[in-house]
């Protein structure tokens, strides 16, 4: 059996390499011998089988590292040989990453051949300065009128999708890639995708909607199944981000990213976090996990004096629907909002079911108005959130105290609740709503209330804009 | 390398990295680490080696690599040049990084924290022949059309006066002014250094007796902070925690403001560095980034490098309140500072006690809201000058009962609470008026007494009470439906709802309502206050509440705050519905002053 490794090895590597590791420990490696390895090496591992595997040096001493192997562990045993390759993990980037699709370990699994031109990028990217930030304020129009609407997205922005297994986060998300485009632009944008410990048909569901979509040759695909090894989903997002990077700030095209399932990343950070044996935090997830998520959200944005914008849109599902679990909760720090999906409305055959009062966009406020979308837009959505949470309450009171019990006012809210959910959020998923009919939408529901209750809306809007004036 | 001592990097973990090979090394020192000569700080000391926080990624590092011990704490570099600056948590300015590296931090990047190259035109105070002592001012620079830069005598520094370097203008390196001390001779420059983890001393502390004016009529009436007092500002993610301060940096009445963006979007630095720039101060006319320093370590930026912004921030701040002025310092978020410092111990094999965090957490979230308050100035002329501290704290899952805001909530003499129910409803500020509390409140009623009515503490207290009163009475409508509620009751709701509507929320970004002086707060108070209290009456004696509903002021109470004729029309619309009221009484046949 050695012999036969020993001969692999002579094939495979030239220069030192090591014999034997002292300890297989989970997927973790301690390997001995007269080197010093670099922080983050990448290690080649050739198994007693010939098999090769990779690996990445966690920590290093005089004499000593630890080395995670990153793939399957099955099978492997302390009879390695060990390669140090000199340098980090790094992707090739170049045009030709284009209508391509890669595993988490940069591999191609579409039968074409590997990257050859480009440029070396380590995955982990370096953060954007600061100061060297535009801040975003080119409003996206999605056609999705609770997102239009209520949730502007604008071009560099990161905004997730808080969903629950079963809701249709992927069709909002297709919707949305499908139909995106900045306003007087008709631009449409490249997309890269990195599906996370996805099920094959969710990923196929994403592939078909591209085809359908013609976008293909725009689109790049980073793909790690379920089935696939639990490190790796850890690297996927980050090798979707580089080229993504490379194809906003290098190419300047404008990139929509989306990543989804961020749930399973959460859970092989904790997975891996554990098998290092480190202090677990709140339900066992690493204490590192905000920063760790930082890494992979900032990278968003748009960047002073270069053309491309890179807008993420990552999918969670949230355990158990809560929202107060540490994924969707540390993820809410770090994005810039939330559109969560509510289980009840879905129930209730409403598409897209989003739940607008817990959803927030923080950089609506500077995509939208005029000049952008339109001057009404800004009050519209404020006295629509007013308006929607009274009806909600007026709701949730009626069922305890009966619809009669409720005052006329409290009665009036609880209609226009009902139209707002029916008129103005439900939609289909090839329906494709400009900003104005999403705006005369509201107007229409919002029509339903005295004109006294619209507080929230300047006279001179009200008389421009509610139906009752044109 | 340099002259400091050397040793080798002996294991590499992430941004903890074990060294050997220098002798005498001490807790707290500046060390650079590999042939990139990454900045870290001595964390641990042991017989034969030492661990090192490395500020910055270390990726690619190897044992063996060199390690230069440089026999220094960590400090920041303190003179002009710091006023409209963006540093990052080690005080590096972010503009010059830029310059070096692109739009992207690599790193180990060297720059300088002030230029050397700036000149600023210096005017001696300080004459041949005097003698000067620790804090005393020697000469000023206009740093910035809004501040004067005063420059102080090192606190290690006093003797008399050699030379003095005549007005004009100077780079911060060059020697300005010459003391001899004990038969040595000390030259001064316009810059000195400080380690950011000792708080700077001063002569003396003083009661905390004058408010920070912030605009926002919620915290200004009703939950305020005085000049050198610090609150806490907790809330989950999406209450508008970075909002609210953002609008107290940019509008209080503070004269300098140190804003630590702690392991925050990036985003928002962009963003407050436009609004910074665009918005002046409405005295001089000038970009208020001129009386602002910003330091931004974002969430992506080293995790060990957001441990040391908190400090370096507070000591800049430090720094200008011994000049003699009042300084605001923000940290947004000291959560993640909280969590830098757990991540940190959790590579060290630190205990974790709660949630991870080491035990010594409360010590140093105590430890940096004492560096607030408002002091005299050491040295001479008297000055004196304070430190606010505003706090973000973000709870996991927003629950209030998790240790860093435990603890937060036992240093400061304030909390605002900021509550998901009402930011979902678009309230903002969506700062909560049962939960909150500020201890400043009793004693700035002085302040308000004084400076704005006599009667503002008693509306104050009213106000509180009408909300406390509609909580509960909400609490029964969700019992037994509102339109069982007796009269009395429901215009309790009415007038709440005013009050909340028209006082409490203040969103406006730009106009009349952004920021709202104390005098119209007053005014608006008390319209709102004596239109319930009046109204009661009414009730009381069987005038229908549908009545009072129905009256047309009702909608422009919650309106007039943002009627750009301002104070005016406040009071003119107090006028109006008292009138209403009056109206009303005598057509119920009741007469004016309620006492028939």
């Amino acid at each position: 059996m050695s012999d036969r490794l020993l001969e692999k090895v002579a094939e495979l590597y030239s220069g030192k390499v090591y014999r034997g590791a002292k300890e297989l420990r989970g997927s973790l490696l301690v390997v001995e011998g007269p080197f010093s390895a670099a922080y983050g090496e990448v290690v080649r591992i050739l198994d007693a089988d010939g098999r090769e595997r990779v690996g990445r040096v966690l920590e290093t001493g005089i004499g000593y590292a630890l080395v995670e192997v990153l793939g399957e562990v099955e099978g492997l045993s302390t009879d390695v040989a060990i390669k140090f390759t000199g340098s980090t993990f790094k992707v090739r980037v170049s045009e030709d990453v284009l209508g391509r699709m890669f595993n988490g370990r940069f591999e191609p699994i579409d039968g074409m051949p590997p990257i050859v031109r480009g440029e070396l990028r380590g995955i982990e990217g370096a953060p954007i300065n600061p100061v060297a930030r535009e801040y975003p304020r080119d409003f996206v129009q999605t056609g999705v009128s609770a997102i239009d609407g209520m949730l502007s997205l604008v071009r560099g922005q990161k905004l997730p999708i808080f969903s629950v297994s079963g809701l249709p986060h992927n069709r909002l998300a297709a919707q949305i890639a499908r139909q995106a485009t900045v306003r007087g632009e008709g631009e449409s944008f490249a997309v890269v995708f990195a599906g996370i410990g996805l099920r094959r048909e969710e990923a196929e569901f994403f592939i078909e909607q591209f085809r359908e979509l013609g976008a293909l040759d725009r689109m790049v695909v980073v793909l790690n199944l379920a089935e696939d090894p639990v490190v790796e989903r850890l690297m996927a997002p980050r090798i979707a981000l580089t080229i993504a990077e490379y194809l906003a700030f290098d190419l300047g095209m404008h990139v929509l990213t989306i990543m989804t399932d961020m749930t399973n990343y959460c859970e092989a950070l904790r997975e891996i976090s554990a098998a290092r044996g480190e202090v677990p935090g709140r339900l066992g997830y690493p204490g590192y996990m905000y920063s760790d998520l930082a890494t992979i959200y900032e990278r968003a944005g748009m960047i002073k004096g270069r053309r491309g914008s890179l807008t993420l849109l990552p999918i969670l599902t949230m355990p158990g629907g809560d929202l107060r679990h540490p994924i969707p909760d540390l993820t809410g720090y770090i994005t810039e909002g939330q559109v969560i999906l509510s289980q009840e409305l879905h129930a209730r055959g409403i598409y897209p079911p989003v739940n607008v009062l817990p959803s927030l966009s923080r950089l609506m406020k500077s995509g939208i108005g005029p000049g952008r979308t339109r001057e009404d837009h800004p009050y519209v959505a404020d006295q629509l959130y007013d308006a929607y949470s009274r009806g909600v309450r007026a709701r949730d009171l009626a069922r305890i105290v009966g619809e009669m019990n409720l005052s006329e006012r409290m009665r009036l809210y609880l209609k226009f609740a009902d139209a707002f959910e029916s008129e103005f959020l439900s939609q289909g998923f090839y329906e494709n709503r400009s900003v104005e009919e999403t705006l005369d939408r509201a107007w229409k529901v919002l029509s339903i209330l005295p004109e006294e209750e619209l507080v929230r809306i300047p006279q001179r809007i009200i008389e421009k804009y509610h139906p009752k004036y044109r | 390398m340099g002259e400091g001592r050397r040793g080798v990097v002996a294991k590499v973990s992430g941004p903890i990295v074990v060294a050997k090979g220098v002798e005498g090394v001490e807790l707290g020192e500046v060390v650079y680490v590999g042939e990139e000569r990454l900045l870290g700080e001595v964390v641990r000391v042991s017989a034969e080696s030492f661990t090192i926080q490395v500020y910055e990624d270390t990726e690619g590092l190897r044992p063996g690599e060199p390690v230069e011990a440089t026999g220094r704490l960590l400090t920041a570099e303190l003179g002009p040049g710091l006023l409209a600056a963006v540093f990052d948590g080690i005080q590096r300015p972010l503009s010059e990084v830029a310059k070096v590296s692109g739009p992207f931090v690599r790193r180990g990047v060297r720059v300088n924290a002030l230029p050397r190259n700036a000149r600023w035109h210096f005017k001696p105070l300080a004459r041949k022949g005097a003698k000067l002592s620790p804090g005393d001012v020697f000469g000023v620079v206009q740093e910035t059309p809004l501040v004067e830069h005063r420059l102080m005598v090192p606190f290690d520094v006093s003797g008399r006066v050699r030379e003095v370097a005549p007005e004009g203008d100077y780079t911060v390196e060059d020697p300005v002014l010459t003391l001899e001390s004990g038969g040595r001779l000390v030259e001064l420059t316009l810059k000195q250094e400080w380690p950011v983890r000792q708080p700077r001393p001063h002569a003396g502390a003083l009661p905390l007796t004058e408010p920070l004016i912030t605009g926002q009529r919620v915290i200004d009436a009703f939950f305020p902070v005085a000049k050198g007092g610090a609150v806490a500002i907790p809330g989950g993610f999406g209450t508008g925690k970075t909002v609210t301060l953002h609008k107290i940096a940019m509008h209080s009445d503070s004269r300098i403001v140190v804003y630590v963006g702690c392991g925050e979007r990036g985003n928002e630095i962009a963003e407050m560095l436009e609004e910074f720039s665009k918005l002046t101060d409405p005295a001089t006319g000038r970009p208020i980034l001129e009386r602002s320093v910003i330091i931004a370590n974002t969430s992506n930026m080293p995790v060990s490098a957001r441990e040391a912004s908190i400090y370096m921030g507070i000591t800049i701040a430090e720094y200008y309140r011994d000049q003699g002025y009042d300084v605001t310092l923000i940290a947004d978020s000291t959560s993640r500072w909280a969590e830098a410092i757990r991540e940190a111990a959790s590579r060290l094999g630190e205990i974790p006690v709660e949630e991870g965090y080491p035990a010594y957490l409360a010590d140093s979230i105590a430890r940096f809201y004492e560096r607030a308050g408002r002091v005299r100035a050491l040295g001479s002329p008297e000055r004196v000058g304070s430190v606010t501290i505003l706090g973000a704290v973000s709870p996991p899952g927003g629950d209030f009962s998790e240790p860093v805001t435990v603890y937060t909530l036992r240093f400061v003499g304030g909390m605002w609470a900021l509550d998901t129910e009402l930011a979902y409803r678009r309230h903002f500020p969506a700062i909560n008026w049962i939960r909150s509390f500020s201890q400043y409140a009793d004693t700035l009623e002085g302040w308000w007494s004084k400076n704005v009515s006599p009667d503002f503490p008693q509306y104050r207290r009213r106000a509180l009470r009408l909300l406390a009163l509609a909580s509960e009475v909400e609490s029964i409508a969700s019992v037994v439906g509102e339109s069982a509620l007796p009269d009395e009751q429901r215009l309790v709701l009415l007038a709440s709802e005013i009050l909340k509507e028209g006082f409490l929320r203040q969103t406006a970004m730009r106009g009349e309502d952004v920021f709202c002086k104390p005098e119209k707060q007053y005014w608006l108070l008390k319209l709102m206050i004596d239109f319930f209290e009046r109204a009661y009456e009414l009730v009381k004696r069987r005038v229908p509440v549908e009545e009072i509903a129905r009256i047309p002021e009702i909608y422009e109470m919650q309106r007039v705050k943002e009627d750009e004729r301002g104070l005016e029309a406040v009071k003119e619309l107090y006028g109006r519905v008292m009138g209403r009221l009056e109206e009303l009484a005598g057509k119920y046949g009741l007469r004016a002053g309620g006492s028939a």
